[in-house]
């Protein structure tokens, strides 16, 4: 077990973590410790298993049955990989932003309380739902636009940016601890980006937020701690000021000085 | 001003004579199914504007096209019984099919998936008199011993060989409905701690619902066309069908069996062309609602 400072405790902790596609391998000796109730952000070139890394936290990578994993991945303190582990209940606790906004072809309503019914057996009533609806769309700021539309369906009439906050905003009722968030803004245009990082700058706290980005002015922006990858390993992992102003490898420097990628 | 560059040579009359050519084989279907349409109209013509008595036609159920001193033509009997068959067959074909549908789409993998479409479509591949094989030597000594009934051709024996062989296409339809459904919906289901089943249930059987309205549409097309088989399933006496061991007979089947036997210009020979037109009116119906409802799905 690690016993680092206890004041920061790790909301992801990873050890020796290797992944393979088939035989094609896209992660190497991962070894990272990202910590409760900040934003961390996760930068590098396309294909250096940022997204892939992401998408093993909450084990939706298996979706395509050829991954194989070794090592293991402990989120709060529980290894992901053992096999006890019940995959509703780690999504329960960590939840999952896409690149382009998913809302489920039902309605706004439905879409915000399909993870509160799926994780409770027993029915909530009217206002119940409701007040949970509402909370949650309060949190992602988007109660008001769209508190009068509840029941209309959540793919017509949204924009891409409040779709992604929906995406977001369905998250909540099932009280997750992590947020992964892979390149949530990239679909967005400019408006829509800042809006969505200010929501989730607003979530810093609550939530412990792991966000990929291509976008390195987001990256810095938008982070307190910032981990750049290359190639499959993690090169360096650091509050994001000094990752950006006094990197200590070259690869970095030359990365975040679009040298390449 | 001629120029080298508008010469027309060998190429260009070969491209257009392909062209021609594809444009031709293009309209066919058009022609062709016209053409049929026409004909039959023709043939039939001459019975609804002298002979029919629309009321006898669609309400009586005595088809007695032969009878000497008062031939009756009503279709009723026929109509109920092919309806009968075809709902029954349905509601014994829909759910294996959907299941099949769900399992190869969603479940099977690689080889399976594979060795399980090819076995599907080989289905579809069985000549339907083949069909009507099994329903004569398997099937209706099975419904006699099984069901201790004095005879095993009828209702039930005809839904069973007209599920199976609208089972193929059903479930090629279905799995193309659940193919249709982005795989991003699964995914968001999944990330949010849905199971399998759970997203299969809330998610992609409400996407795909159109696509699964129209392959059961497919179906009862297949049901009110379907001939040789039902022919000899069904005991082929004239009957409106009160038990599922009951003997009937199909309006297809009656064509099959009396056309032959008709002197051609006659009343009962046209008669016989009103059903077909009947039946086309019929298929082309369901077909066309199938085929919006997919469309809409689309748009959607």
């Amino acid at each position: 077990m690690n016993t680092s400072d206890a004041a920061q405790p790790l909301a992801i902790n990873t050890r020796e973590l290797n992944l393979w596609y088939g035989t094609f391998q896209a992660l190497f000796d991962i070894n990272l410790k990202i910590k409760q109730g900040i934003i961390t952000s996760l930068i590098g070139p396309s294909g250096c298993g940022k997204s892939t890394f992401l998408r093993s936290v909450d084990r939706i990578n298996e979706r395509l049955g050829y991954v194989r994993i070794k090592g293991a991945i402990e989120v709060l303190d529980q290894n992901i990989y053992e096999p006890h582990v019940e995959l509703a209940q780690l999504r329960k606790q960590v939840g999952m932003v896409f690149q382009r906004p998913n809302p489920l072809p039902i309605s706004i309503r439905d879409n915000i309380l399909f993870g509160h019914r799926i994780h409770n057996d027993k029915t909530s009533s009217k206002s119940e739902e409701d007040a949970i609806v509402e909370d949650a769309l309060r949190q992602v700021l988007l109660w008001d636009q769209v508190k009068d539309r509840l029941n209309q369906k959540a793919s017509v009439g949204l924009s891409l940016e409040e779709m992604q906050k929906l995406c977001i905003a369905r998250l909540l009722p099932v009280k997750p601890s992590i947020l992964l968030m892979d390149e949530p803004c990239s679909a967005l245009d400019p408006k829509g980006t800042a809006a969505v990082e200010e929501l989730i700058w607003e979530l810093r706290g609550r939530y412990s937020i792991l966000i990929v980005t291509h976008n390195m002015a987001q990256a810095r922006r938008a982070s307190e701690e910032c981990i750049f990858m290359l190639m499959g390993k993690v090169v360096e992992h650091s509050r994001t000021e000094e990752l950006f102003v006094t990197p200590t490898h070259k690869e970095t420097a030359d990365y975040i000085e679009g040298r390449y990628g | 001003m001629a120029t080298a560059s508008d010469a027309r040579d060998k190429n260009w009359f070969i491209d257009k004579f392909f062209q021609s050519l594809m444009f031709v084989c293009g309209i066919s279907a058009i022609v062709f199914v016209v053409g049929i349409f026409l004909f039959v109209f023709k043939e039939g013509l001459g019975f609804i504007v002298n002979d029919m008595n629309v009321a006898e036609f669609f309400f009586s159920p005595k088809w007695r096209p032969t009878s000497l001193h008062h031939p009756t033509y009503g279709i009723l009997a026929m109509v109920a019984g092919t309806a009968a068959v075809t709902i029954l067959a349905m509601a014994i074909c829909l759910p294996f099919s959907i299941g099949a549908a769900i399992f190869i789409a969603e479940f099977a993998t690689g080889k399976t998936r594979e060795i399980l479409k090819i076995l599907i479509e080989f289905l579809a591949a069985i000549p339907s008199v083949v069909w009507g094989f099994i329903a004569l030597s398997i099937m209706n000594p099975f419904i006699i011993t099984a069901f201790d009934v004095p005879m095993g051709l009828g209702v039930l024996n005809s839904a069973l060989i007209l599920a199976l062989m609208a089972a193929p296409i059903v479930t090629s339809i279905a799995e193309d409905a659940f193919k249709a459904v982005p795989d991003t919906y699964r995914e968001a289901a999944e990330a949010l701690g849905a199971t399998r089943w759970q997203t299969i249930r809330k998610v992609v059987l409400p996407a795909a619902k159109n696509g699964l309205l129209s392959a059961g549409l497919l179906g009862v097309g297949r049901g009110f066309g379907e001939t040789m088989a039902i022919l000899m399933a069904s005991g082929h006496s004239i009957n409106i069908p009160t038990s599922v061991f009951d003997s009937f007979r199909a309006l297809t089947a009656t064509i099959a069996a009396e056309l032959g036997e008709t002197a051609v210009g006659s009343p009962h020979y046209q008669s016989l062309f009103a059903i077909g037109i009947f039946l086309f009116f019929i298929t082309f119906l369901i077909n066309m609602t199938a085929d919006f409802i997919v469309r809409g799905v689309k748009k959607g």
